[in-house]
């Protein structure tokens, strides 16, 4: 089932033009802040109708404005995971929970209560009032009120954005669960943090002044020099797969990537599991002779694939590890004294971090 | 008639009215308070001003101003008697100057409700599955039901209390239109009256307090509903 997005609006002094694909997995639009992400997935739930453009799901066309189709948000059956929860605060958690069951049509597939109030861990809130949730909690209720009607696509509008950083390490684990558990179910996730981007997502979509910069699977876009600076300079990098391969009496953890071993603190998975690591383009040093003597251990033999100036003193190199590809930003001052061109091999001294303290999962 | 049937009389054509009119003015009120909080449209402020005439003209204007279109004489009058209702000095126009007077009291303590909804949780209903009828019941009702229910008690009072209007439309005829300040009035126009007048004064503010009491358990009632535990 494959949610197909081509619209057009003008909102305020923003024209969004905005076109993609989502399918399975999480589909994540990143953008700043102003950059027309709410109103995107607010023209595929229905809650706003773009001036111009197509919407579908699967064969269900839900805005067409050629026709002049347009189904409302009710009968859309996609579940809204809002950035403010929006729990109805006269009803019980419970009552919240299995508000929309009664609109799924019969036999539409989906979690039960049980399975849901396990998954988000709500048993002990079950007869309390939204009013004395806290913020994470009420995340929870609302994740779970959205399965709970059923839907075919889970859309969240930066559901961590209104959380603390203790309230987005609790929802994390959940929204993991829900990628890599049984339900299946897609999802369009908006945010503007890249690292939750890094974390979640399958695919991305990139937007900037309403238009989509850049599209496709996580590790592709996150490796690509080009996407720099609209990720923002600090905040680009690659997202590279590692298997755990030990863990080692002193803390660190021996991982394998394509290109060869990394060793990294930190890390809880199991040995064998899958973990996805963050190698953040700042942290990465090129050479062009095997460095000896570092305090670093993890170097990788590279391979430049594409040198990407940017406006400033910087630039973005994009670079083969092994099947992978990592992201660098050097300076447009070390590109020509190194003569960094496509084609060259050199040696990366990185500094990674686990994205995760778990697995992927897949 | 005795005195004290007299009063009691009195108090029973003043509640009557009083129910009819808040019984009839409330879903009007509320579909009045829902389009002025909700909806933006050509002469809004024009409805605005027409619901709160009555609040700043005074009572007894507003009665002519009844008597005029609905007296057995006026087109509307007729038409509403070729219908076999009469308004003119019968209880029935009791009614109706309450339900205009207490009009803009309603809407407002209704339509201050309403604007205290926040949409967005109308919408998150929507996107749950839930039809434009099962928002507003599920949703908007329970949540706006406090004040349904201030307003209501406050249509009640002034209909219980309204005089100008009424003594202006349906005169003040005992047993037919005649309402506990109507009587009041006439009680103290007789020498000796005053007994009599207490009685009534006693029993009217009996009622008030006790519309007051029972708005305030079931407010408390609904609030805890929502509020947290």
């Amino acid at each position: 089932m494959t949610l197909q997005v081509e619209i057009k609006h003008q909102l305020g002094g923003l024209s969004l033009k905005v076109g993609f694909e989502a399918a399975g997995g999480i589909t994540a639009i990143f953008g700043r802040s102003g950059t027309g992400k709410t109103t995107v997935i607010n023209a595929v739930a229905g809650l706003l109708r773009p001036d111009a453009g197509r919407v579908s799901l699967g064969g269900d066309v839900f805005v067409d404005t050629a026709s002049g189709r347009f189904v409302p948000p009710a009968k859309r059956r996609l579940g809204y995971v809002f950035q403010d929860a929006r729990l109805f605060p006269h009803l019980t958690v419970r009552d919240n929970l299995t508000f929309g069951a009664r609109y799924a049509p019969p036999g539409a597939q989906g979690a039960g209560l049980d399975d849901v109030v396990a998954l988000l861990g709500l048993a002990p809130l079950m007869a309390r009032r939204p009013g004395t949730l806290s913020g994470g909690e009420k995340q929870r209720v609302a994740i779970g009120r959205a399965l709970l009607s059923r839907p075919r696509m889970l859309l969240m509008d930066e559901p961590l954005a209104s959380l603390d950083a203790p309230r987005k390490q609790e929802i994390l684990p959940y929204l993991e669960r829900l990628r890599d558990g049984p339900l299946n179910l897609p999802i369009l996730y908006v945010s503007h943090a890249v690292d939750e981007v890094a974390r979640l997502a399958d695919r991305l979509v990139l937007l900037q002044d309403g238009e989509v910069q850049a599209q496709g699977p996580l590790y592709d876009v996150m490796a690509d020099p080009a996407a720099v600076p609209l990720l923002g300079v600090r905040e680009a990098g690659a997202v590279i797969e590692a298997e755990v391969i030990a863990h080692a009496d002193d803390g660190l953890s021996t991982l394998r990537i394509s290109a060869g071993t990394l060793e990294l603190p930190g890390v809880q998975a199991d040995v064998g599991a899958r973990i996805r690591l963050r190698v953040l383009a700042q942290d990465v040093i090129l050479s062009l002779s095997r460095p000896e003597g570092l305090s670093s251990v993890n170097v990788l033999p590279v391979r430049v694939e594409t040198v990407h100036p940017g406006g400033g003193p910087g630039a973005a190199i994009g670079l083969r590890a092994g099947k992978d590809r990592v992201l660098a930003r050097v300076t447009a001052r070390a590109v020509a004294e190194m003569q960094l061109a496509p084609g060259l091999d050199c040696y990366a001294i990185l500094k990674a971090t686990n994205v995760a303290p778990g697995s992927i999962g897949r | 008639m005795t005195a004290d049937s007299a009063a009691w009389e009195a108090l029973r054509l003043s509640l009557w009215v009083a129910c009819w009119a808040t019984v009839l003015a409330v879903p009007l009120a509320l579909w009045v308070a829902w389009i002025l909080a909700r909806k933006s449209f050509w002469g809004k402020s024009l409805l605005n001003a027409v619901v709160h005439l009555p609040l700043v003209l005074p009572p007894v204007v507003t009665g002519y101003l009844l008597l005029i279109s609905f007296s057995p004489n006026a087109p509307m009058g007729q038409a509403l008697s070729a219908m076999g209702l009469q308004l003119a000095f019968h209880w029935t126009g009791a009614v109706l100057a309450a339900i205009v007077m207490g009009f803009p009291l309603m809407v407002r303590a209704m339509r201050l409700a309403i604007e205290a909804v926040d949409p967005k949780l109308e919408e998150a209903a929507e996107t749950l599955g839930a039809g434009r009828i099962s928002v507003f019941a599920r949703v908007t009702l329970p949540l706006i039901g406090p004040g349904i229910l201030a307003g209501a008690v406050m249509g009640f009072a002034k209909a219980m209390g309204e005089f100008g209007a009424t003594i202006t439309f349906v005169a003040n005829i005992p047993g037919q239109t005649q309402t506990l300040p109507g009587a009041i009035w006439a009680a103290l126009q007789i020498p000796g009256g005053e007994g009599q007048a207490v009685t009534m004064v006693l029993m009217a503010s009996a009622v008030a307090v006790a519309a007051v009491l029972l708005s305030e358990v079931l407010a408390r009632r609904v609030s805890a509903r929502i509020a947290a535990k």
